[in-house]
Formats: C-alpha cells, structure tokens, sequence
C-alpha cells in the first residue's frame, strides 16, 4: 500500500495550484462568472496546453494515461478556486462515455479535438420528473430511415450554452423507469429542433432547459450500444461524482482556512473569536470533516475503477454521502462564524458554501446515496 | 388548563380571518405563498390597513392605543395571518421601539412618536451593530457628543434592515467614552433626512437586498429624542432584545412552511410516484412538525408567565435558538425536495414582478435562495452562541 503521490502527481498538484493562485483570485471569478458565457476560453486553452483535458485518457485514445487520481487531484485545486471552466461535463463525463463506449470513428473525431480544447460537451440526462433516477427516462428516440429522430424535454444540462455537442439520454425501447432500453446519441447542439432556454445557476454555472423537436440524427450517432446505454452512463456518472467529491475537499479546505483566519483576526468581548471554546470545538469538527471527505474522496479515487461493477458503485455513494454530510457541515459552520459577514455576497465564504450545497444536489444527494449504498451493501 | 378555543376566541379568529380576506392585496399574498421578496409597498399597505384597524401594535396595552389583547388572541391573530400569507409586520416600530418608548419614554415623545408607529405612517429601523460591535453589542464606538440642546452623532451601524426604507432609526450611541461599556450607552431617535445620514446597501448572498450599513456624520440630533436619561441607554437595549427574540421564533411562519414543505412533497415527481410517498422523505418532515409543536407550546408557556405579569426572561433565548434552527431546517428541506431543479438561478423571480416563467416548478425558483439567506437567522437578533450564553448563565447560573 502507498497512498503518496507519485513525482508527476505531484507535479500536476503544483501546476494546478498555480493556475488557481494566478487566475482565480476572488475577485477575479467573479469577473469570469459575469461573462456572458461564464468561462474563459484563454482559461481552457491553457488547461489543454497543460495536458489536463487529455491527462485521464489512454495514449491510444489520444490521452496521456492518467486516470481518476490525476482527476482528483485537477478538481480538488478547481475547488479551492470555485473554478468555472466546464471540465466536469467536457472531459469527466463527455470525455468519458465517448471513451467507454466511442466507436473507433467517434472517438477519433471527438476525442482529439477535445483534448486540445477545441471541443466542449454537455450531458444531457435530467427531465423533470427524473429527480435522481437515471433511468426515469421519457426523452424519445424513434427510428427513422437509417438514423433517429429525437423528441422531447431535457432539464439543467450543464454547460449546454457552450457545448458543441450534447450527449443525449434517450429512451429507445422499455417502460418508463426501465433500465434496458436507453440509448446515448451525440447530437449536435446546433442540430435543427433543439431549443434552449439558458440561465446562470446559483452557483455561477451555465445550464439549459432543452427542447428536442423531432431532432434528426444519423445511425452513426448512437454511442454505444442501441437500449443498452445504463451500465455506460451509471459508470460515467459514478466518475462525475468522484471528480465531484474532490472539487468538494478543495471548497472545505479553503472554506475551512478563511473561517479559521477569520476566527483569528475578528475580535469581540476584547479578543480573537477563536479564543472562545465553542468555535474552537465547532472549528475543529470542520477540520475532522474535511478530514473524512478527503479520505472518503481518495479511496472512492482508488476504487473507481476497479472491475467489480458493486465495488465501484458502492466507493461512489459512500464518497458522496461523506461529501454531502462534511460539505453541509462546513459550509453552514464557516457562514455561521463569519457571523453576518458569511451571508453576504463580499466574502468568498457565501460562494464556497453554495457550490458545497449545489454539489450535494448533483447526481443525487446525501440521503439518496445513502439508501443506494445501503442497498448495494445489504445485497452482498 | 384548556387549550380548546372559548366561542369568543373562535369569533375572534374569524373577524381577523375576514379582515385578512378583505384587506390584503391578492398580489402580496402571492408572492408569500410562491415565497418572493415583498417590496416596500407590499408592507406598507398591509400594515397601513392594520394600522386603521387599530391592529397594527396588536401587543400593546390599550393605554397607548393598542388592542389589549391577552395572550391567546395575540397568538391566534399572529396564526390566522400567517395561514392567510399576510407578510410579517415589520417589528422595528410596533414591536421594538414602540413598547420601549411608553416603557422608558416622557409623556411628550409619547404623544409625538406612538401614532405614527400605529398607523404604519412612518417607518423604523435599527442602529444597534456596528462593524466592531456584533454579539458584543456593549462595545459600540458610535459616540454622541452633548451640544447645548443637541448631540453631535458620528460612527456607523451596520446590518440595518429596512434602512433604506426607514423614515426613522432608533440608535444605540456611547454618551461617556469614560464610563464602563454597558454604562455609557444611551437611547436616541433619528430622524433618517437629518444631514450626514447615508445608506450604503448590502448584498446578500442569494442577491437579495434588505439590509445596510447606516453611515452617521456629524448628525445633529435634538437631546429631546433621547429616550430615558443619558447613560441608561442599555437598559433599553435589553428590554428591546428580549422583546425581539421572542417574535423571532417566528413560529406561525414555521407551521405554515411545513405545510407547504407536504404540498411541495406531493407536487415533486419521483420514481413514478411523487416525494410524499418516501418514507424517509416524509419522516424528515413529520420530524419538523414536531419540533414546531414543542417550539409553539413553549413559546405558549412563556407568553402565558407574561400573561400574569412577568416580563419576558432569558429562557426566550431557548425560543430564538430553537425557532431559527427549525425555520433554516424548513428550507434546507424545501431544497432537497426540489432536487436538482434548485439549481437554475432566477433573480427575476425573486424579487421583481416579471413575466418570466419558473425553469422547473413554480416553488422551485426561490427554494435554494430561501435556504441560503435563511442562514442569517441563527446569526442576527443575537446569534445562537451568544443566546446559549445567556441561557447557560440567567438561567442556568453556570
């Protein structure tokens, strides 16, 4: 067993720490989060440039043939910094499922390009009515002619403002709720019969409603196998919540250290808060919890791609109730400490805690991972 | 010991139902129920109706032109108004500074200030934190400097609700800089057009904009508006305080938050059902429920000591804890039950009336915000460490 990090990981932490440190000072993402797309394409040129939109793929795909540490360790500094460039939906999933599951032909005109920064993807799965279930799919795909044709709703589809191409969640045959007959297509985002409705979200992000009317596409544009896209897309998204759960350890611990410089400098009754012992006790159960979620981040890291589907699954839960459960209890301690300072938009504190709370809401929240873990592990 | 309504209580609480039905804009009511910020008018009308109605300082005694209510009226009009989605009477005038000025104040500032709280015509806001004076209030540096007839007021308070809409606000200002910190503090009223008043905005963090740091110039202020005599100013302060963390429970809100948490359950789809058929969702609430059921007893027991003459006591801080936590609760719950559909942020919905429509369902725009700024109520009034403290020592003598 070795749980150090390896000279190139380490490497990677150094310069992801210093893209956070130059580029995403405070006052800084907030200028990047009121652009009109909400990024910077000079920010995401230099991650290609850097080697992180490729670092997770294999040589053989055009990658660099890292894997989920060297995610973990890019989207932990992302947390520290609140940044807002779509590598979750771009390379995690996008990136990802094109991997798993790609023809030769896929991956070689999507892969590539998106590795140098030249090719953004949305994910889009949610519907109004999916709450967390991934499989409570009604988005239609019928066969026409040799493609398909698509029709229907799809909800909070992260970055599909910027997405040239958005992978598509449809049901091809089966019953509502069924996990046997969903299909992934990638479509175009600028394909005919799609409409957006765009907005912000509470945490500075870009998201879409999306309208698909009898949106045409090829055969070739199924990804994957034709009502067999659950096992791809529940892997996928396992992922995302790992690379998830380590932006979460980089907002508690910069959360955690302003709430600690805080507690040192802010006087009251003649001396430093920190002094007083319920915020010294209420301080280091924040430490305590970023502590779990760190070692709960790692190991669902270290599992994530193991070969039994239910070591993977279960790693991805029990991270994500760890994250969920730390993640609310350090972003409402920091705001509580920062007293009438932490509910205000000035201090990056407020910011911090509502990314740990959006966090917690994607790809199911505590309690639904928890019964999800809880079930997996009663079945063994 | 009865806790079943008398037939006159039950008349009682269908005349402030009627008159709720009869006075409160449509539209106001509205945004209470989709859970959108009031504006200024929103209040002031309502409050205005109250006000002709004589209700509107529905805790005072009838010597200062209140209703005189007792203490099962008072909780079963706060009750029908909250079920009737009527926004909370903002307590700066009719429930702060009023019963401190015909507790503490002279016939004349009696006569000249009362009226206008009553009937709503002028507003109030608070001059209580300051930048370095947060729960320790006793260290406010604002100072007031005695010349001839008038103070000279400089400093600055923070936090300041309403500020903006505020025709008035009752300061706390340091008269002696040599007397001991809770000694040399004194109580004035400010007129807010007086020269070298500023209001500076606040955002907050879900963009909402209701507080404000309060800048004071130079303020000339009359000795006049003094209330009680100079260096006795905390004794006000502390009056007021207990006042305020018993409303602050906010306990007529929380009901109705909780049932409108089990209609939100019943409208959110899930697994092809809907939220309400989730057990371990639904035990979440029921387990609010009753925590709201303790709260609104306990805030009974204490309103029924003040009933028989006793001023409120430090055991309300219990009430201040429990009522913030159980209101953050609500939220925190409303948003989960929104699930991913929290996520998109509308501004417009929130606090303007657009003709946007909601991304997802219509409670969903103001469930995250709400959770976020709601944050807030375990930190202001006195934030819930310092109300331990206070129950650890009063009450406890530890």
């Amino acid at each position: 067993m070795d749980l150090s990090l390896s000279d190139e990981q380490k490497q990677l932490q150094d310069a992801a720490e210093r893209f956070v440190r130059d580029k995403y000072a405070f006052e800084n993402r907030r200028k990047i989060a009121a652009t009109e797309k909400g990024w910077l394409t000079e920010n995401w040129a230099q991650m290609a440039e850097l080697g992180w939109l490729g670092m997770a793929f294999s040589e053989e795909d055009g990658g660099y043939g890292g894997g989920p540490i060297e995610t973990m360790i890019v989207m932990e500094q992302f947390g520290k910094g609140l940044v807002l460039e779509p590598f979750l939906p771009t390379v995690v999933l996008g990136g990802g499922m094109i991997a798993k599951a790609g023809s030769k032909a896929q991956k070689e005109a999507l892969l590539p390009p998106m590795i140098e920064g030249k090719k953004q993807f949305a994910f889009a799965w949610l519907e109004r009515q999916s709450r967390y279930n991934l499989a409570d799919v009604s988005l239609k795909a019928t066969k026409e002619g040799n493609g398909w044709s698509l029709s229907g709703h799809k909800g909070v589809v992260y970055n599909a403002p910027s997405a040239d191409h958005i992978i598509v969640l449809a049901r091809t045959s089966g019953s509502a709720r069924e996990e046997k007959g969903l299909t992934l297509f990638v479509v175009d985002a600028k394909a005919k019969g799609i409409t957006r409705r765009d907005y912000p979200t509470q945490d500075a992000l870009r998201a879409s409603e999306l309208t698909f009317d009898k949106v045409s596409v090829g055969a070739d544009a199924v990804l994957g196998k034709v009502d067999d896209a659950f096992g791809v897309v529940e892997d996928a998204v396992d992922h995302a919540i790992v690379a998830l759960c380590a932006e979460a350890t980089g907002c508690m611990d910069a959360i955690n250290a302003a709430t600690l410089e805080y507690i040192k400098t802010r006087k009251q009754f003649g001396v430093p808060i920190g002094k007083f012992q319920v915020l010294q006790h209420r301080m280091v159960d924040c430490f305590t919890n970023a502590q779990e979620a760190r070692s709960m981040t790692l190991m669902a890291s270290l599992k994530i791609d193991d070969k039994d589907s239910v070591v993977r699954r279960k790693a991805a839960s029990g991270a994500k109730v760890q994250i969920g459960k730390s993640g609310k209890f350090c972003g409402q301690s920091a705001v509580q400490m920062h007293g009438g300072m932490g509910v205000t938009d000035e201090l990056s504190v407020s910011h911090y805690f509502k990314r740990l709370t959006m966090i917690d809401l994607m790809f199911g929240n505590q309690q639904h991972h928890l019964t999800r873990y809880s079930n997996l592990a009663m079945a063994a | 010991m009865d806790l079943a309504l008398k037939p006159e209580h039950k008349a009682f609480a269908d005349d402030v139902r009627a008159f709720a039905r009869a006075n409160l804009s449509p539209a106001t009511k509205a945004k209470t129920f989709s859970g959108k910020h009031y504006d200024k008018d929103d209040h002031i009308q309502w409050q205005k109706a109250l006000g002709r109605q004589g209700w509107l300082a529905y805790t005072w005694p009838k010597k200062y032109g209140g209703p005189g209510w007792d203490v099962t009226q008072r909780f079963l009009f706060e009750n029908v108004l909250a079920e009737e989605g009527a926004p909370r009477i903002i307590p700066f005038g009719p429930k702060m500074v009023g019963p401190v000025i015909y507790t503490f104040g002279s016939d004349e500032q009696k006569e000249r200030f009362l009226p206008g709280i009553r009937s709503s015509e002028v507003s109030w806001c608070q001059g209580y934190s300051e930048p370095g004076a947060g729960s320790d209030l006793a260290s406010l540096r604002t100072k007031a400097v005695r010349e001839g007839d008038h103070y000279i007021v400089n400093g600055q308070k923070t936090w300041t609700s309403f500020a903006h809409w505020g025709d008035w606000i009752f300061c706390l200002v340091r008269t002696s800089p040599e007397a001991k910190a809770q000694e040399g503090i004194s109580f004035l009223l400010i007129d807010m057009k007086t020269p070298g008043v500023t209001v500076r905005p606040i955002v907050m963090l879900d963009g909402a904009h209701h507080v404000n740091d309060v800048f004071l110039d130079n303020v000339k202020v009359p000795v006049a508006n003094r209330i009680g005599k100079e260096g006795e100013g905390w004794t006000c302060a502390k009056f007021l305080l207990a006042n305020e963390r018993l409303g602050i429970a906010e306990v007529p809100s929380s009901k109705r938050g909780v049932r409108s948490l089990r209609d939100i359950a019943r409208a959110e789809p899930a697994n092809g059902a809907t939220l309400a058929d989730d057990p371990a969702f639904t035990a979440q609430i029921a387990d609010l429920d009753l925590q709201v059921q303790a709260l609104e007893m306990s805030e009974l027991r204490a309103l029924s000591t003040m009933a028989l003459g006793g001023a409120p006591g430090p055991e309300v801080s219990s009430l201040k804890i429990r009522g913030s936590e159980i209101q953050q609760r609500i939220t925190e719950l409303t948003m989960e039950a929104v699930g991913e559909y929290a996520a998109p942020y509308q501004p417009g919905m929130l606090f303007q009336d657009t003709n946007e429509t909601p991304v997802g369902p219509d409670h969903a725009p103001p469930a995250a915000p709400r959770y976020f700024n709601f944050r807030k109520t375990s930190i202001y009034g006195g934030s819930n460490e310092i109300q331990k403290n206070i129950v650890s020592k009063m009450v406890l003598g530890l």
